[in-house]
C-alpha cells in the first residue's frame, strides 16, 4: 500500500502569513517548513486557530504567502497569471471541510463535474464520452450518476456531497490532494466510508495526500508522516507511530491526553 | 427561480403587498386608456371644486322631462336649502314662543321641524324678553321660509333676438325630472378638481405613473451602482476596495438628500424633467446598497465554493457572476425593491421643497403635493387635493415594503414561521 | 433498587413538515434511568436522538407534536399535565436541557448575571439580586468557574467557558435530569474536556441526579456515560452498558457504529474501519420490517415485512434484531475470520 518514493514534490521553506498591519498584526503561520515526498499520505494536526488551515490555502495558492518560498517538483513555484494559476490547480487539488458550503447551490451536480473534465482539457469531448466519464467517477464513490444527473448538490446527505468531492478529484487525478477536515462535518459511521475511498482514489492513481485535522486519531490512522502545529508552528513532526504512541512534546502529549480513549483511562484530571 | 417564485406566492404578506401593488398598476394603465384626458388640462374655472356628479344645468332644461311625484322630495329641497343657523333660530323660537318642550324639537328632521313652525309661529306673539331686532328677523325667517314652501314652478325664457323681449319657452315644475343619462353633458369629478380647476383623478393617475417611473428608474441606477461598487469592492478588495469604500463613506457623510436638493437646485427648474430627477435620485442613493452588497461578498469570497470554483480554473468575472451574484441576488431584488419606494418618496420630499421636475408637462405625486400646499388646501380643508396623493404614496411605500418582508421571509428561513 | 428519576414508556412524537408530512422522529422509545445514572444515545445525525431529547422536556410546539406514550419525571406525569405547568413546573426544576447550539444563544448585550436573574426570577418572585448573586457565585464555585465570568458578557468567553457557563445556569434551579445534546461538539478537544469534566462533577456532588448524554461521538460517550443506547431511524436497537455497547454490541448496525470508532491507541493502524454502505431510511414512510435491513450485512428474506421487536436480554440489555443473541455472536465470528 505504500507509495512513498524519494521523489520531493512539494516543499515550503519558511513560509509564513501576517494578517493586518501595525498593531492588528497577526502572525497566522511562522516560519513553516514542509517536505513532502511523492505517494506520501501526510496529516497537519493543531486546534483551531492554529494556522493549519492558512497554511493550506497558501499551499493551494489561495491566499497570498508574506514570506518564504513554496517550490513544485522541484521548480519554484509561480501562479502569476491566471494561466499558471490554472495550470498548479491540475496538480493539486482540495477536498474542504463543510460539504454543505463547497459547493455553489445554483449550480447543477452535472456543471461541477463537468468543470473538472474542461479542467482537463476535455471540452472537445463528445457529450456521450463526457456522460461515461462522470457516471465512471460516480461510481468510483458508490454513487449512481444516472440518480444525480439534474440534481442539486443540496438535494444530497453531507456524506454523499464529500463523496461526490472525492469523485470530482477522481475526474481531474491531481498529484496532490489536500483535505481540509474532510470529515469532521460528517457523522462517525460516514466516516469511515469517506476515509476508504480517499485511501482508494489515492492507490488509484498514486496521489500525494495532505490531510488538515484537529482529529489526532483520524491522523493516526490514515498517515504516514505526522505534523503537530501550535500556534502557525511545527512543534513536533515524525511519522504516525513515533508522534502517536511516543510524543515528545508537551503540546503533543497534551492534545493526545485530551482525546477520550478507549481501551486506556481517560484521565480527566489534567484539565 | 420558478420555485422561489412559487414560494414568494406562499407568503401572505407577500402575496398582499403584490395585490395592492399590482392593482395601482393595472389602474394606472387601463384608467388612461378608458379616459384618455389630459391631465394637465384645467377645465375647472376656480379652484377645488368638491368631489361628484357635476350636471350641465343648460342641458338639463332640454332635457325630456319626466314628472316623478316622490315622497320627501319637497322636504328634501327645503332641507338642502334651509342652513343650521336657520334651524336653529326656529328652535329658539319655538320654545321660547310656542312653548315647546325642548326633547320634541328635532332640528335635524326638517318636516318636523317646518310643520311645528308653520303651526306655532304667528309674528304677533309677543315673546317676553326678546328684542326688536330679533322680532323682525324671525318676521323675516317666516317669509323666506314660506317662500321656500312654495309649490310654484320656474318659467324659463328666452330673449328674443328681434325684440329683446323675454318669452316663455318653457316651464319647469317642481315635480320634474331629467333622466341624468339623456343629458348631454355630465361630468363625474370623483375627487374633484385641484386649485388650476384640473381633474384630479386623471392627474392622480398620470402622477403615479410617473412617480412609479421615476421611482423604477432612480432605484434601478442606484441598485446597478450599488451592486456594481460592492462586487468589484468586496470580491477584489485591497486597493479597489479602499477607493471605492473612501467614495462610499464620502456619500455617507453629506446626507444624501442634501445632496440631492443641492444637485437638483443647480440644474436649474428647467432642465429639470422626470427622468433626470430620477437619474439624480439615482446617483445619491445607492451608498447603502454598495456598503452591504460589499460586506456580503467579502463575507461571500472565503466561502469553500468560491475556494473550489478557483480550483476548477474559473476566471474572476465567471465567479463573481455565477458563484458570488446568485448568492445575493435575493438581497439585491429586495433592496431593489426598498430603492423604488426610496425614490417615489426622494421624489416627494424634493418636489414638496419646490425641487421637483418642471411643471409643464406631467404632474407627479410630490408636485400635486407641492400645489396643494401652496394653494393651502390643508388649511382650507380641501382634503380632496392632498389625502388622496398621500394614500397613493402611503399605499405604494407599504405594499413594496411588505414584498420586501415577505421575501424576507423566504430567503432567510430563520425568519419563517 | 434506586429511585427511578426518569421513565418513559413508549413515546412516539412526529414532526410535520411544510407539506403537510408526518415524520416520526420518534417511535416507540420506552426507557428508565435511575438516581445517579447517566444514559449515553448514539446514532447518526436523522436517526432522532435531538428529536427524543426535546420531546423528553414535554414541552411540545410545532413542527414537533407529541403522539403517544408516557413521560414519568420524579413520580409526575407530564404527559397529562398542560403546556403551561409543564414549562413552569418541569422545565429548568426537574429537568434541564442544553441544545446543540446553547453557547450561541446568548444575547451578547447582556451579562452573564443577566441570564441567571431571568432564570431565577421566572421561578422565584420574591428574592433580591443579592441573594441571586450570592447563589451564582456559590455554584460557579462549586462548578470551578471563575466567579468573575458573572459580570463578564458572553463574547468576552471563550467557547468552552461559554458552553460551561450554559451548563452552569442550566443547573441553577437543581433540575434532577439534565439532557446535554452535543454539549462538546463545537469545542477543541481541551474545552471539550473541561466540559465533560464539569458534566461528571455535576453528578458527584449531587447538583444533577441523572444525565442523558447526546453525540455521536462514541468514544465520549464510553467515558461519561454509564449505560449507551443507540437509535436508527427513530427506534432504539440496542440499549447496554457502556461497556458492552462498545466492545460487545450485538446489533448489527451498532457494531458498524463501534467499528467506525477512531482513537489514536496502539493498534488502530491495524484495524479496518467498518464501513456501512447507504443512507437511514426516510421516516415520512418507514419500511415495515426491520429499518435496517438495506444496510445490514446480515439480513435475510424474513427481516423484512414485519415489524421487528425488542429482545431483552439479563442486566437490562436489548436489542432490536431477529436473530438470536448466538446466531449474531456467530456471524461476528465469521466476519472476523474471513
Amino acid at each position: 500500500m505504500k507509495r512513498k518514493s524519494n521523489n520531493v514534490c512539494l516543499k515550503a521553506e519558511g513560509l509564513t502569513k501576517v494578517f493586518g498591519f501595525g498593531r492588528r498584526k497577526t502572525l497566522a503561520v511562522d516560519q513553516v517548513d514542509l517536505t513532502l515526498y511523492e505517494g506520501e499520505v501526510i496529516s497537519i494536526v493543531g486546534e483551531s486557530g492554529s494556522g493549519k488551515t492558512t497554511l493550506a490555502k497558501m499551499l493551494l495558492g489561495l491566499i497570498s504567502v508574506t514570506e518564504g518560498e513554496i517550490y513544485f517538483k522541484g521548480q519554484k513555484r509561480d501562479i502569476s497569471t491566471h494561466r499558471k494559476k490554472k495550470e498548479y490547480w491540475k496538480n493539486i487539488q482540495a477536498i474542504f471541510q463543510d460539504p454543505f458550503s463547497s459547493y455553489n447551490i445554483f449550480r447543477k451536480i452535472d456543471a461541477v463535474l463537468l468543470d473538472c473534465i474542461h479542467m482537463k482539457g476535455g471540452k472537445r469531448l463528445p457529450h456521450d464520452k463526457k456522460v461515461a466519464m462522470m457516471a465512471e467517477a460516480c461510481s468510483f464513490v458508490n454513487l449512481k450518476f444516472e440518480e444525480l444527473t439534474n440534481k442539486y448538490p443540496f438535494e444530497l446527505s453531507g456524506g454523499q456531497m464529500q463523496r461526490l468531492m472525492i469523485a470530482r478529484i477522481f475526474l481531474l487525478k491531481p498529484t496532490i490532494l489536500l483535505a481540509d477536515e474532510p470529515t469532521s462535518m460528517i457523522d462517525a459511521c460516514s466516516r469511515a466510508t469517506i476515509l476508504d475511498m480517499l485511501m482508494k482514489l489515492r492507490d488509484e492513481i498514486g496521489m500525494t495526500v495532505i490531510f488538515i485535522t484537529h482529529d489526532i486519531g483520524l491522523a493516526y490512522y490514515v498517515s504516514d508522516k505526522v505534523y503537530i502545529m501550535e500556534k502557525g508552528k511545527f512543534v513536533e513532526s515524525g511519522t504516525a507511530d513515533q508522534v502517536i504512541l511516543n510524543p515528545t512534546q508537551p503540546y503533543t502529549q497534551r492534545l493526545l491526553s485530551d482525546v477520550p480513549k478507549i481501551y486506556e483511562e481517560w484521565d480527566l484530571s489534567t484539565v | 427561480m420558478s420555485y422561489l417564485l412559487q414560494q414568494a406566492f406562499r407568503s401572505g404578506k407577500f402575496v398582499f403587498g403584490f395585490s395592492i401593488f399590482a392593482t395601482i398598476l393595472l389602474i394606472v394603465f387601463i384608467y388612461p386608456l378608458v379616459i384618455p384626458d389630459p391631465p394637465l388640462e384645467i377645465i375647472g374655472q376656480g379652484t377645488f371644486f368638491e368631489p361628484g356628479i357635476y350636471v350641465n344645468v343648460y342641458d338639463s332644461i332640454r332635457a325630456p322631462t319626466y314628472i316623478l311625484n316622490l315622497r320627501g322630495a319637497a322636504a328634501n329641497r327645503i332641507a338642502s336649502r334651509l342652513n343650521q343657523a336657520d334651524r336653529l333660530a326656529m328652535k329658539e323660537w319655538l320654545m321660547a314662543g310656542g312653548g315647546i318642550a325642548e326633547d320634541e324639537i328635532d332640528i335635524e328632521d326638517t318636516a318636523l321641524l317646518l310643520g311645528l313652525w308653520v303651526n306655532h309661529y304667528s309674528p304677533t306673539k309677543n315673546v317676553p324678553g326678546m328684542t326688536n331686532a330679533r322680532r323682525n328677523y324671525f318676521a323675516r325667517l317666516d317669509i323666506s321660509l314660506r317662500g321656500l314652501l312654495s309649490t310654484e314652478g320656474v318659467s324659463v325664457a328666452v330673449k328674443n333676438p328681434d325684440t329683446g323681449v323675454l318669452e316663455e319657452t318653457s316651464f319647469i315644475a317642481q315635480s320634474d325630472y331629467a333622466n341624468i343619462n339623456q343629458v348631454a353633458n355630465v361630468r363625474v369629478l370623483p375627487l374633484g378638481t385641484d386649485n388650476f380647476g384640473r381633474d384630479m383623478l386623471t392627474q392622480l393617475v398620470a402622477a403615479t405613473r410617473v412617480s412609479l417611473i421615476i421611482g423604477f428608474i432612480a432605484g434601478l441606477l442606484a441598485t446597478l451602482i450599488g451592486l456594481a461598487l460592492g462586487l468589484l469592492g468586496g470580491y477584489i478588495g485591497g486597493i479597489v476596495d479602499d477607493v471605492i469604500m473612501f467614495i462610499t463613506n464620502l456619500f455617507i457623510v453629506i446626507p444624501s438628500f442634501v445632496l440631492l436638493i443641492l444637485i437638483s437646485f443647480s440644474i436649474g427648474q428647467e432642465k429639470r424633467g422626470a427622468i433626470t430627477v430620477a437619474l439624480v435620485i439615482g446617483l445619491t442613493s445607492w451608498v447603502w446598497t454598495a456598503r452591504a452588497v460589499r460586506s456580503q461578498v467579502i463575507s461571500l469570497r472565503n466561502r469553500d465554493h468560491v475556494n473550489l470554483s478557483k480550483l476548477s480554473g474559473h476566471s474572476i468575472g465567471y465567479i463573481i457572476v455565477s458563484d458570488i451574484f446568485p448568492y445575493i441576488a435575493s438581497y439585491v431584488v429586495m433592496a431593489f425593491i426598498l430603492q423604488i419606494s426610496s425614490g417615489i418618496l426622494a421624489e416627494a420630499g424634493l418636489s414638496i421643497l419646490g425641487l421637483g421636475p418642471r411643471t409643464t408637462e406631467f404632474p407627479t405625486l410630490g408636485l400635486m403635493m407641492n400645489w396643494a400646499m401652496i394653494y393651502q388646501a390643508q388649511i382650507l380643508g380641501k382634503w380632496w387635493a392632498y389625502l388622496p396623493v398621500l394614500i397613493i404614496i402611503a399605499l405604494i411605500t407599504f405594499s413594496m415594503n411588505l414584498m420586501n418582508t415577505g421575501l424576507d421571509q423566504i430567503f432567510n428561513p430563520a425568519l419563517r414561521e | 433498587m434506586a429511585n427511578v428519576m426518569l421513565e418513559v414508556k413508549e413515546l412516539t412524537t412526529k414532526y410535520v413538515t411544510r407539506f403537510k408530512e408526518d415524520v416520526y422522529a420518534v417511535d416507540h422509545v420506552s426507557l428508565t434511568l435511575e438516581e445517579g445514572k447517566s444514559l449515553g444515545i448514539a446514532g447518526e445525525s436523522g436517526c432522532g436522538k435531538s428529536t427524543l431529547a426535546l420531546s423528553l422536556m414535554g414541552y411540545y410546539f410545532p413542527p414537533l407534536h407529541y403522539m403517544s406514550g408516557e413521560i414519568i419525571i420524579n413520580g409526575r406525569n407530564i404527559t397529562k399535565m398542560k403546556p403551561d405547568d409543564v414549562r413552569k413546573s418541569i422545565l429548568g426544576t426537574e429537568i434541564a436541557y442544553i441544545p446543540q447550539s446553547a453557547m450561541n444563544a446568548l444575547n451578547p448585550t447582556r451579562k452573564i448575571i443577566h441570564f441567571i436573574e431571568d432564570v431565577i426570577l421566572a421561578h422565584d418572585l420574591y428574592i433580591n439580586k443579592k441573594e441571586i448573586y450570592e447563589r451564582a457565585r456559590t455554584l460557579f464555585e462549586t462548578l470551578g468557574l471563575p466567579p468573575e465570568v458573572l459580570e463578564k458578557y458572553p463574547v468576552e468567553l471563550s467557547g468552552g467557558m461559554k458552553q460551561r457557563t450554559v451548563i452552569a445556569i442550566s443547573v441553577l434551579l437543581l433540575p434532577k435530569v439534565l439532557i446535554a445534546d452535543e454539549p462538546s461538539s463545537a469545542l477543541d478537544v481541551t474545552s471539550q474536556k473541561m466540559v465533560i469534566k464539569m458534566l461528571r462533577h455535576l453528578m458527584e456532588v449531587g447538583l444533577i441526579s441523572s444525565m442523558i448524554f447526546i453525540t455521536h461521538e462514541l468514544p465520549l460517550l464510553y467515558n461519561v456515560t454509564d449505560d449507551i443506547m443507540v437509535m436508527y431511524a427513530g427506534q432504539i436497537v440496542e440499549k447496554a452498558s457502556a461497556k458492552d455497547a462498545v466492545f460487545d454490541p450485538l446489533h448489527p448496525y451498532a457494531k458498524g457504529l463501534m467499528g467506525s470508532i477512531i482513537v489514536p491507541e496502539e493498534g488502530l493502524r491495524d484495524v479496518k474501519l467498518a464501513a456501512i454502505p447507504g443512507t437511514p431510511p426516510n421516516l415520512k414512510n418507514p419500511p415495515l420490517g426491520c429499518r435496517f435491513a438495506e444496510r445490514c450485512k446480515y439480513v435475510r428474506p424474513e427481516c423484512r415485512g414485519v415489524a421487528v421487536g425488542l429482545q431483552n436480554l439479563t442486566g437490562g440489555r436489548t436489542y432490536r434484531c431477529i436473530l438470536s443473541e448466538g446466531e449474531l455472536r456467530e456471524a461476528y465470528k465469521h466476519e472476523k475470520e474471513k
